[in-house]
């Protein structure tokens, strides 16, 4: 870990420590994860960067629960992650939201257990986050790939988690609704105050997005950086320290900044 | 604009219709056939058929004993489906079997019926229950295990138990799936209750079929049969397809979408 990791307030929520995953499938091994050790602060936006391919997703997947490490553990609150849980929410690409639902069944999946009031109020909340007023009764293949999103972001907060995890949630989107889709996501955090890991390839949105970026290598992923960006929100992004910042995971994952 | 094209959507086929009737009279008049009736004759025997009550009875009764035999494997075929495709090491012990028994036709099954339930509507229903139940089963068990694993987690992730789960995401996700099962099993169904009528029971449209021609040669009788058969055939299927375009279920059917 680097130098910089002065002491920060907000205690720690997440402890990841040796984990490693190896995938059998028949004869072959493969080694996707070795040695990761990681800890993420209360109320931080944490992005984990790494070329395609590379393991990034398994390890979300290891803490969110739904796939156990080979080695390591994963402890959230000083408790050991032992499945899924509600009060942390995975989203996946917009392919996530279930088609069958309407807009309002989606957000409201997770409210079973509210009274019908309260359960309507935070679809109304959350709608109105997400900025969907009018599209409750729609149904996903009514919406674009953006609004999908919305959906499936609006779904998780309405169940009022500690954490989310999300896992390239704008991949699919064009480049347009992805820095829109960003600005919103930064706007949510700050309003509602979870503690985000991010999942992505793109080290632009991961400079524009985190307060730590976390650089993986190559299969088998190892932590090769960690990189504090220590630049407020909203950030310009042709300001040199941004650039700078762009410029030092492009090198430190070796790529020559031109194409 | 959609005005015309509604019309025009009604008016071709029936068109198409007309010009195959008239194909059929012009044939008939012809080849001066006396066995084989001309439309008229054929309208004179549906005619005659509501006359003496028949019409509504037969058509009445084969609808019954689809009701009952398409129902049953309902009930049988889907629950029994979800769990196939639910837990896989019970769909991998049964695919040999179901893929076994598929193919052997419901009629190969009649002496089967029959030794079973006697010549009678326990016949009859049995085969139309077994003809519909393996598409519905086998649509349930490729539905349910075709539901991508993004959706189980995500439900489980909500902190459904697998009960919940299975009737809050992997049913809904595989209804579309099902729903198309059930369309060929009505399909099939239909066509299997004219051939049960044949052999074990005294009324219905298959029995209309086999007695018009067996007393007294009544091909009028015969051919009217067949257009009913036709007819209902057709209503029946709509029916399904109007089922396919509710909301909840139609993003699956991906040409209807949009």
């Amino acid at each position: 870990m680097t130098a910089a990791l002065a002491p920060v307030p907000g205690r720690t929520k997440l402890a990841i420590r040796g984990v490693e995953m190896t995938f059998r499938g028949g004869d072959a091994e493969v080694r996707v994860l070795e040695g990761i050790d990681l800890d993420v602060r209360e109320a931080e936006f944490v992005c984990i960067l790494g070329p395609s391919g590379c393991g990034k997703s398994t390890l979300l997947n290891i803490v969110a629960g739904f796939l156990a490490p080979t080695a390591g553990t994963v402890r959230i609150d000083g408790e050991d992650v032992r499945g899924p849980d509600p009060r942390r929410i995975f989203v996946f690409q917009e392919r996530g939201v279930f088609p069958w639902l309407t807009v309002e069944g989606n957000i409201g999946f997770g409210l079973g257990r509210l009274a019908k009031e309260e359960r309507q109020r935070r679809i109304r909340h959350y709608v109105r986050l997400v900025g969907l007023e009018g599209f409750e009764k729609a149904y996903p293949h009514e919406l674009s790939g953006g609004m999908k999103q919305r959906v499936e972001v609006a779904r998780a907060l309405a169940v009022d988690p500690d954490m989310l995890y999300l896992d390239e949630p704008f991949g699919a989107l064009d480049s347009i609704t992805r820095l829109e889709m960003r600005r919103e996501l930064l706007r949510i955090w700050h309003a509602e105050k979870k503690t985000i890991l991010f999942v992505t390839h793109d080290i632009e949105e991961s400079v524009q997005l985190a307060d730590r970026v976390v650089v993986l290598s190559a299969r088998p992923a190892r932590i090769r950086r960690i990189v504090e960006i220590d630049l407020p929100h909203p950030r310009d992004l042709s300001a040199r320290r941004y650039l700078e910042l762009r410029d030092g995971i492009f090198e430190e994952i070796g790529l020559a900044h031109k194409v | 604009m959609k005005s015309r094209f509604r019309l025009e959507s009604a008016l071709l086929p029936a068109a198409a219709a007309a010009a195959i009737a008239a194909l059929w009279w012009a044939a008939v008049v012809w080849t001066k056939t006396n066995v084989f009736p001309s439309p008229a004759a054929v309208a004179r025997g549906i005619a005659e058929l509501a006359r003496k009550g028949l019409l509504l009875a037969y058509v009445r009764d084969s609808l019954l004993r689809v009701a009952a035999g398409y129902g049953a494997a309902l009930a049988v075929g889907i629950p029994l489906g979800v769990i196939l495709g639910w837990r896989p090491e019970a769909g991998r012990a049964a695919n040999p079997v179901i893929q076994f028994l598929r193919p052997i036709s419901p009629l190969a099954w009649i002496p089967v019926a029959i030794v079973l339930f006697g010549v009678n509507d326990g016949a009859a229903i049995f085969l139309i229950f077994l003809a519909s139940l393996f598409p519905i089963l086998v649509s349930a068990m490729n539905g349910v295990r075709g539901v991508p694993a993004m959706y189980r987690q995500a439900g489980a992730n909500f902190g459904l138990a697998p009960g919940a789960l299975l009737a809050r995401v992997v049913f809904p996700a595989a209804l579309p799936e099902i729903l198309t099962g059930l369309r060929i099993a009505l399909g099939v169904a239909w066509i299997v209750v004219v051939a049960a009528e044949m052999i074990a029971v005294n009324s219905g449209l298959g029995y209309l079929v086999i007695d018009s021609r067996n007393a007294g040669k009544r091909y009028d009788l015969v051919v009217a049969a067949m257009l009913l058969i036709g007819a209902i055939g057709l209503l029946l299927n709509i029916l399904v397809q109007r089922v396919s375009r509710l909301r909840a279920v139609r993003w699956g059917f991906r040409e209807e979408a949009s």
